[in-house]
Parts: structure tokens; C-alpha cells; sequence
């Protein structure tokens, strides 16, 4: 019995190395190209080292700063707009009657459901006739359309989440409504609102077709910056681009759970 | 009937953000589609299969295999996380399999670009290797690469949610037929899987519909024709201002989602009603 399942070790280190080499041998080649000065073909490994294209992107005359800095504030402006609407609306979604409930939840859904390439080519042209074209506003107007079913649908879970009982002593012992939302509902369902805030903030900051019609060449956010010097051939700047967006996705994906407890995440979509 | 007002008050921001930024648009496309000059008709169509119906069938055919191998390779990935008997080997697919998850498109499309071209590193770890010679290398920058890049980025999703369901099944049946003698292959094909085929198919369908509307990925891996419908979109917009054709690919490319969004919009009614 041992003999037989000791000859099994070997097909799975193998399927699990070559699984590891599938998912991180080009995540290690992304990291090489940040730091290879000189690389070429066919060398298996980078000629020289060095930080020189580190210090282009990150000196003050560099466009990668002022990409990174137009990315994190529509990033943050799309989150508190998206949570200036999804805050309401999921809670009258989780503990309001509302009819059609069900269809309204699903109405978010729809930009994640139908290909949203033939719509941004319209809202850029309509965005155009009235002056948002190119503007920080109109690149947060569609990351926010994009980024609210995970605002609203993860909200309406969070405080879905949270004992109705709790709501209702606070108000049998005198609260106002408001105020009972205020101090009681909205911090307990702020683990699960942090969560959404993430997962918006990420969608904003990773979003690369609408800000390619409506935001370019004006608003340049990192994605579009990663594009343009890839397509020149620039792969350590590229590289660096790509290193700067997959830091903060790797380090929420490591974190997720800690945020979205168990109870959230049974009830999203419900 | 008042906190019926008011429930709808508190909901009606968010819904006006989608229908006059998503809903409006979306109808826009279809419309300017028809468009042609002044009046309507089916000009751009006939001027869209005139120019890309090879990328049509291209987008179709890549798309279908890239769904197919993602949903193959999920039942596989869950199916050893449920089933496997190696607690050591099943903790390390756990940390392994979800990496690429949150990694965006574009970065994606970046990194494969580089890993899998022609004097890229996973030809160069060959070479070195003594298995390919340098004249014998080729690029994977072609329907391959961008097959590659969608199955690597969306596996991930699809598994998470497939494992999910496993997780959460009956394991008296699997124990039963453990018992019985059945294979743990036999048990992931006739008990486990038809189990979670509803939550396969819509995170199948959700993957379909998200690699439809890619647009990064086809321009980095594979810029040049055939290519993707998305690409070409962009290309008629950019180089020519062509809102009409772009509208009508648009629209086709809304029409081969339609028939598989309609089942998940089934799948999910169902589900919730």
C-alpha cells in the first residue's frame, strides 16, 4: 500500500512545478525586465543590472509620476462617488420593501454583461459634444458605472449582514432613524463597505478601455502609460508600469479575506 | 407605501448612473449602427462582413476555446481541492492556483508579451535547456498568446467559484461511492461536477462576456489580422472615425454575447425567484 502511494509523488510534483512555472515564470520575467539594463537574444537571463530605468520613471520630470498620481485621484474620487450611491442604495436594497428588488439588483450587473467596448466608443462621443472628453470628471463618471455592481451588490451584503435587532434597540431606546444608521448600522458594516471601497478603487485604478476612449491622450492614467510604452517597445518602463499596478492587486488578493468575512460573502447577489 | 418612496429615493441615484452612462450608450450604439449618412439602413453590416468576417469566426472560435479550456482546467483545479487525498499537495494548488485573479488585463497582456515572444524568456529557458534550438523557437504572439492570456487571467475566477461549490456539497454521496470503489475521476464526473454545473456555467458565461470586451489583451498579444473584433473597434475608430462600422461590429459582438448572456440571465433568475 506505502509502495504504491510513494510513486505518486512524483506526477504531482511534477503537475505542481509545472503549474508554478505556468503562473510564475512570467510573473518572474515581468520582474527581470524592470531591472535588466541590457537583455537581448539569445541570453536566457539579463546581460546587466541596474536601476537606471527606475530613476526615468520616478524623476520629477518623468510622465510615470504624474501618471501614478492622475491614477490615485480618480481612483479615490470614483470610490467616493461610488460610495456616496451605493451606501443608500444598499441599504434600502437590504432592509428597505423595494419593489422589483430582485431586477434592480441585476440592473448593476449590466455593464459587467454585455461588452462595454461599443459603449464607451458612444459616451466618448457624447462626451465630446459636451466638453468631458479628456477630462479627470468623465473618466470618474465611467469607471464609476463599471466599478457600482461591486459597490452596490457587496453594500446591500454588508448591511444585510449586520442583526436588524441591533438597529431596532437603538430605536426603542429613543434614536432617531439617522441617527441609528449613524452609530449603529454604518459601523458594523464597515468592514464589508471597506471591502467594496477596495474592490472599486482597483477596478478604477486597473481600468484601461474606457480611460483609452474617454480619458486619452489627456488624462493619462497608468494603464494608458503602460500601453504607450509597451507599444514603443519601452518593456522596462512597460515593466515598471506593469510592477506598479500588480503590487497593490497581489497585496488586496493576500488580504481579501480579512475584510470580506464569511457572512458578506454568503450573502452578496442575494 | 411612504418607505416604498423612500427605498426607491435611495436607490434612484445609482440606477440614473447606470442607464444614462450605460443604458443610453449601449442604445446609441445599436442605433448608430443602422445609421448610414442621413438615413437608416444596413450599409455599415454589409461594409462590417465586407471587412472582418474572418475576425468574426476568429473572435468566436478563440473565445469558445478559451472558455472551454478554462472550464476543463477549473473542474480539474477544484475537483483536486475537493478530492485530493495529500493534504500537503491540496494546501500548496490553494496558495498556487489564484495568483493571476486580480492582476489586470493590461499588465496580462504586458507580461505574456514579453514572456512568450518569439526571444522571449520562456524560449530562452529552453534554449538553455537543450530541449528547442535557437532556430527552432517560435513566438506564441498569435491566437495562441492571446488563448493563453485568457486562460491564464480567468481560471482563477471561474475555479474560486467552482471550488466554492465543491466545497459546500454533500460529502456522504462522494464518501458512498468512495466506498463502493468508484474512482475519484468516476466521482468528479458523475457526482461532483453535474452538482456544480450551475455555478460552472456562470462563471463560464461571465468569463465569456469579460474576454469579449477585452481590449487590451488583442492589442498587446496580437495586433495584426486576423485579430480580435475589439481591436478592430478601436482601429475604425482611431484611424478613421468610422462610428458607424465600429457601432455595427459593436453590435454583432453584442449579438454573439446575447445568446450566452440570455442563459446566464435564465440561470440567475432562477436562481434568485
Amino acid at each position: 500500500m506505502t509502495a504504491h502511494i510513494d510513486l505518486w509523488w512524483l506526477p504531482r510534483a511534477f503537475i505542481l512545478g509545472l503549474l508554478a512555472f505556468i503562473i510564475f515564470g512570467p510573473l518572474t520575467n515581468l520582474l527581470l525586465w524592470t531591472v535588466a539594463e541590457k537583455w537581448y537574444f539569445p541570453h536566457m537571463l539579463p546581460l546587466e543590472y541596474g536601476f537606471t530605468f527606475w530613476q526615468r520613471v520616478f524623476s520629477p520630470r518623468g510622465n510615470a509620476m504624474a501618471s501614478l498620481m492622475t491614477s490615485i485621484v480618480v481612483a479615490t474620487l470614483t470610490v467616493i462617488a461610488s460610495l456616496v450611491l451605493a451606501i443608500p442604495a444598499g441599504y434600502a436594497l437590504s432592509r428597505l420593501k423595494l419593489p422589483f428588488r430582485g431586477l434592480i439588483l441585476l440592473a448593476f450587473l449590466i455593464p459587467q454583461a454585455f461588452p462595454n467596448l461599443p459603449v464607451y466608443v458612444n459616451i466618448a462621443r457624447f462626451f465630446y459634444e459636451i466638453g468631458l472628453n479628456g477630462t479627470i470628471a468623465g473618466v470618474v463618471m465611467v469607471h464609476v458605472t463599471h466599478g457600482l455592481v461591486y459597490a452596490v451588490w457587496i453594500a446591500t451584503a454588508a448591511f444585510s449582514a449586520v442583526d436588524i435587532d441591533l438597529e431596532e434597540a437603538a430605536r426603542s431606546i429613543g434614536a432617531g432613524p439617522l441617527r441609528a444608521f449613524r452609530d449603529v448600522t454604518l459601523p458594523l458594516a464597515a468592514p464589508g463597505l471597506m471591502a467594496s471601497a477596495i474592490f472599486v478603487f482597483l477596478e478604477s485604478l486597473d481600468e484601461f478601455t474606457g480611460s483609452y476612449f474617454v480619458g486619452a491622450p489627456v488624462v493619462n492614467t497608468l494603464p494608458l502609460l503602460l500601453y504607450t510604452a509597451g507599444s514603443g517597445g519601452n518593456y522596462q518602463i512597460a515593466s515598471i508600469t506593469a510592477l506598479l499596478l500588480l503590487v497593490p492587486s497581489i497585496g488586496f488578493m493576500l488580504v481579501v479575506e480579512r475584510f470580506l468575512r464569511a457572512d458578506v460573502l454568503s450573502k452578496v447577489g442575494h | 407605501m411612504q418607505t416604498r418612496f423612500l427605498a426607491l429615493l435611495l436607490v434612484l441615484p445609482a440606477l440614473i448612473m447606470i442607464v444614462l452612462f450605460f443604458i443610453v450608450p449601449l442604445f446609441a450604439s445599436i442605433l448608430g449602427a443602422f445609421e448610414v449618412g442621413d438615413s437608416f439602413g444596413l450599409g455599415n453590416f454589409s461594409k462590417s462582413f465586407d471587412l472582418y468576417s474572418r475576425d468574426m469566426i476568429f473572435t468566436v472560435v478563440i473565445v469558445s476555446i478559451s472558455t472551454a479550456l478554462i472550464g476543463i482546467l477549473s473542474i480539474a483545479i477544484g475537483g483536486y481541492l475537493t478530492l485530493g487525498e495529500n493534504p500537503r499537495s491540496v494546501a500548496i494548488l490553494r496558495w498556487l492556483y489564484r495568483w493571476p485573479m486580480f492582476i489586470p488585463f493590461i499588465v496580462v497582456g504586458q507580461v505574456l508579451r514579453t514572456f512568450l515572444a518569439k526571444n522571449g524568456l520562456m524560449n530562452n529557458i529552453l534554449v538553455s535547456l537543450g530541449i528547442l534550438t535557437p532556430l527552432q523557437t517560435t513566438g506564441f504572439l498569435d491566437w495562441r498568446g492571446i488563448v493563453i492570456a485568457f486562460v491564464w487571467k480567468q481560471t482563477p475566477f471561474v475555479t474560486l467559484l467552482v471550488a466554492g461549490a465543491m466545497a459546500s456539497l454533500d460529502r456522504s454521496t462522494i464518501e458512498a461511492a468512495r466506498n463502493l470503489g468508484a474512482s475519484r475521476l468516476r466521482i468528479l464526473i458523475e457526482i461532483v461536477v453535474p452538482q456544480v454545473s450551475g455555478t460552472l456555467l456562470v462563471g463560464l458565461i461571465l468569463s465569456f462576456v469579460t474576454m469579449m470586451s477585452v481590449l487590451s489583451v488583442p492589442l498587446m498579444i496580437n495586433a495584426q489580422s486576423p485579430t480580435m473584433l475589439t481591436a478592430d473597434i478601436a482601429f475604425r475608430i482611431n484611424a478613421h472615425g468610422d462610428y458607424g462600422v465600429a457601432n455595427a461590429l459593436g453590435v454583432i459582438s453584442l449579438l454573439l454575447t446575447a445568446g450566452v448572456a440570455l442563459i446566464y440571465l435564465r440561470q440567475t433568475m432562477k436562481d434568485r425567484l
